[in-house]
This record gives structure tokens, sequence and C-alpha cells, in this order.
């Protein structure tokens, strides 16, 4: 169980790769991760994170896709490791721009 | 589970308005200061406001007075003032015959033939009372659950809205189904990245072409312009409350669609002839949607929103929705339900459904929303794809 005064973030699907957070973090602090079906983990968060914004759980590389609501968001552009910050500037979408695909 | 305890409007069509207005509504935008000054001047009067009707493509001409006609069809509006310049390219004999066809009570005056906008405004005024008897005159009828067809949109979203105000306003729009009532919602911008889920809950194949359909021509009509979406999909606001992709803001607006099957696809603006839940092509700007959804005849919506956008229709009442634990705080007076509980842990999504399904039969019984109460509700916009020429 996790204590009401810690950090919390979300991971809505289980197969979700990245967790949004529903506190501000700063480097360093240790969020509580609570899965859809209540189970608790620890991720060391190593960089500012923004109330609503999300960071990876798990190592994403370069190319790799990744996951939320159990759903392709986007593509990595970078590695990301695990505890960063998680948004415009290392995710790219795949939809609306030339070259992009409907997924049906 | 709740009693709507109001008798609504029963119109020709046999739809059930809600309100009961008066509709005042401009064929083109160069008669627009008329009407508002008129409608300024009547109590239950709603001024159409809007930007077409003249120097566009034939397509858009159409499209505008289609949904004009729409409005006025609309079963939250009684009658119609219909105020015309003389030489727009929006055909006024088509509005005046459709409300004829509705049995809606209405008077087309032409500024260019009154001989100015005193004389038009005269000759409103004169009209109104026998107009607002007409309208006042409407029939009753006991609204059910059934009668209720529910627009459904969000707007200012940011990460909350995918996993709080959405997929509760999902799990009110799935009570209304259960009770036969109607709904629709749209975005089609909002579907991509998302159409893979949706398809599987189409009624039929139909159903399943039209939606993958109208996404890929959303998509087409982006990539022609040589514009890369991204940039103002996701809008600057959502990219602030941590949304990503246009992927992630269509996986969590789509919530909001709840977990029945789609019955069928309209085009934008299409009048609604089933029941049950629909998808209407539309883009995700809150004026332009909300007036398709109401030209389709819905007779409510349900507007959730993550950042706190404040918009509601003139014709439609609108219910507010918020998600974001501080935005709640601070856009108060515009929310109408908070669903930031959900947030918070303090309620489960299904328990704010429940409260926001309570809140769309208490306001079909009349109970008037923030957006009503403070007349935040003056702006309607035509979706058109062509240019201005």
């Amino acid at each position: 169980m996790y204590s009401t005064n810690m950090k919390k973030a979300i991971r809505i699907n289980k197969q979700d790769n990245v967790a949004t957070a529903l506190n501000e973090f700063v480097p360093g602090d240790i969020a509580q991760v609570i899965d859809s079906d209540g189970t608790v983990s620890q991720i060391y968060v190593r960089e500012a994170i923004p109330f609503g914004h999300k960071f990876a759980i798990d190592e994403i590389n370069s190319g790799a896709v990744v996951i939320k609501y159990g759903e392709i968001i986007g593509m990595a552009t970078g590695n990301i490791i695990r505890g960063y910050h998680v948004h415009t500037h290392n995710v790219v979408s795949q939809r609306g721009k030339s070259g992009g695909n409907s997924n049906v | 589970m709740c009693e709507i305890n109001m008798l609504g409007y029963e119109r020709n069509d046999n739809k059930i308005g809600l309100r009961n207005y008066l509709a005042i509504i401009p064929t083109v935008f160069c008669v627009n200061e008329v009407a508002e000054v008129v409608a300024s001047q009547i109590p239950n009067s709603k001024p159409l406001l809007h930007t077409h009707g003249c120097c566009e493509l034939k397509p858009d001409l159409e499209r505008t007075t289609n949904i004009l006609c729409g409005l006025i069809n609309n079963p939250n509006v009684g009658g119609c003032l219909i105020i015309s310049l003389g030489c727009e390219g929006v055909n006024n004999e088509e509005l005046i015959q459709t409300a004829n066809r509705a049995g809606k009570s209405s008077y087309c005056v032409i500024l260019q033939k009154a001989g100015g906008m005193t004389k038009c405004v005269e000759a409103c005024l004169e009209k109104i009372p026998e107009i607002q008897s007409q309208i006042n005159a409407s029939k009753r009828k006991k609204i059910e659950l059934s009668d209720i067809v529910l627009g459904i949109k969000c707007g200012s979203s940011d990460a909350t809205s995918g996993f709080a105000a959405n997929p509760a306003v999902g799990s009110a729009v799935d009570i209304l189904i259960a009770h036969e009532g109607s709904a629709i919602f749209g975005e089609t911008t909002e579907l991509i990245g998302a159409e893979h889920l949706l398809v599987n809950r189409c009624a039929n194949n139909e159903t399943r072409d039209s939606l993958v359909n109208i996404v890929k021509r959303m998509e087409e009509k982006i990539k022609r312009t040589g514009v890369d979406m991204r940039g103002s999909q996701p809008t600057p606001g959502n990219i602030y409350g941590g949304l990503t992709t246009i992927e992630e803001k269509s996986l969590g607006a789509i919530s909001k669609s709840g977990t029945t099957q789609i019955q069928g696809v309209l085009e934008y603006g299409q009048t609604l002839l089933g029941h049950g839940l629909y998808v209407m092509d539309s883009p995700g700007k809150e004026n332009e949607i909300m007036t398709g959804l109401a030209s389709g005849g819905v007779n409510i919506i349900v507007f959730s929103t993550g950042g706190g956008a404040p918009q509601g229709f003139p014709i439609v009442p609108v219910i507010k929705v918020a998600s974001n634990p501080q935005k709640t705080i601070i856009m108060k007076e515009h929310v109408d339900i908070d669903a930031s509980t959900i947030i918070n842990g303090v309620e489960s999504v299904e328990n704010v459904g429940r409260k926001i399904f309570t809140e769309i039969c208490a306001v079909a019984s009349g109970k008037k929303t923030k957006a009503e109460l403070l007349g935040y509700d003056k702006t309607i916009g035509i979706y058109v794809d062509g240019p201005s020429i």
C-alpha cells in the first residue's frame, strides 16, 4: 500500500511503458505508480515531471513505440531511460503527417 | 434511476424540445447586427450569429443553408425570425420553407427591401407578439428518457480528461443508451489513432466503412494542406496539460462515447433519424461541432474539459464536466459536475457517471446549466471546406 502523502502516478494499462504523474515531481522523487488493478510499484524519477505529464517506467529505445491505455501513442525519437520525462521532445506522432497511415 | 419531471415541447417530427426558444437567424453575416439588436429586445430569443452565407464556393453555401435549416428544425427551437440582406448566396426561401414544414411560426424580413436596419428592427418587433404567442402555444408532452438526444463533446483537454471526465461521461452515455436515449459524438480529428477500437463497436459493415472513411478523409484533408498537424493538434494547451500526440489525445477522447454499439455515421449537421449511439463527422473546434450537433437535432450537450472550456451553445443547454483538480477550483463558475474527484481517488468513474446522468435529467427538467446562467452561450460556427472568395 501507499501512504497518502507519497507522490503518485498512474499506469492506466498493464502494457503501458509510461505512467502519468498525479503530482509534480522533482528529480530524485520516488513515484508510487498505481496500476489499474491497484498494485503499486516504485519508480525513481530522474527529471522534473509536471502534473499530468508522463515518465518512462520501462526503458524505451529509440524507434520503439510508446504505449499508454494499452495502445500506441507514438514513437520514441531517442532512447528514453526509466524515470525520464516522455513528451513532445522525445516522442513523435505517426499520424496526420505525410507518410502517416491509418491503423485500420 | 431518475425521472424527468417536466413537460417537453412536442414538435411535428415527434422530437421533444427541452427548451422553447425563438431563434433569430441571419441568413448571412452581413445582417448579424440586425439580429443582435432584435434579440436584445426580445426575451427568450437567441440570435444565431455566424460568419457565412456569401462569397463562398457552392458546397459551402449549401452547407450553410443546410446547417441553418438544421438549427430551425432543432427541437429546442419553437419559432424563428429570419433576417436576410437580399443579395446573399444563401436562399432565404429554403429557410422559410423549412420552418413551415416543421410547423414552426416564422417571419422573414429582408433588410434591403425593408429599407435599412431601423425599419427592419421595427418590422421584426411588430411581428413578435404573434410569433411569441404561437411559440408559447407549443404542444407539451412528458419527457421520456428515450426523447433525450445527447451531444457529446470534450474540449480544452489535458491528461486528466482521458481517465476522469471522459470515461465518466462515457459511463453516463451507457446509462442513457440503456434507457433507450440517443447520443452523438464526433470530433473526427480526435478519432485519429483510436479508430481501430471504434470499428469493433460498429453495428454493421456500412457503419464500420463510414467511420474509417471519415477519419481517412479528415487525415487526407490535413495532409493536402502540406502542413504537419503537429503544432496545432494536440493544441498548445493539450501539450501543456501533458498530452503528447494526437493518438494519445484520441485514445482519451473516445472514452466519452461509452462502450455501446455505434449505430451509424452522420455527415456534419445531418439530422439524426435513428436511435442509439451515432458518430458525426466534425472538427474538434468547439463552436463548429456544437453547431453540427444542434443541427443534427441534439436537445442537450455534455461537454467534458480538463483545462476549463467555458462555452455553452445558444439553443442547447451544455453541461460542463471538469476533470483537472486545480482547474476545477479555478474555473468553478463554469463547472456543472466535478469529475476531478476521480483523480483524487475520492469517487469512482461509475459514481461520477451516475451523477452526470442525474444532471442530464435535471437539466432536461428545466435546471439551468452554468453556461445558461452566465449567458456564456453566444457563439455558433459553421464548419466549411473551401476558401472565402
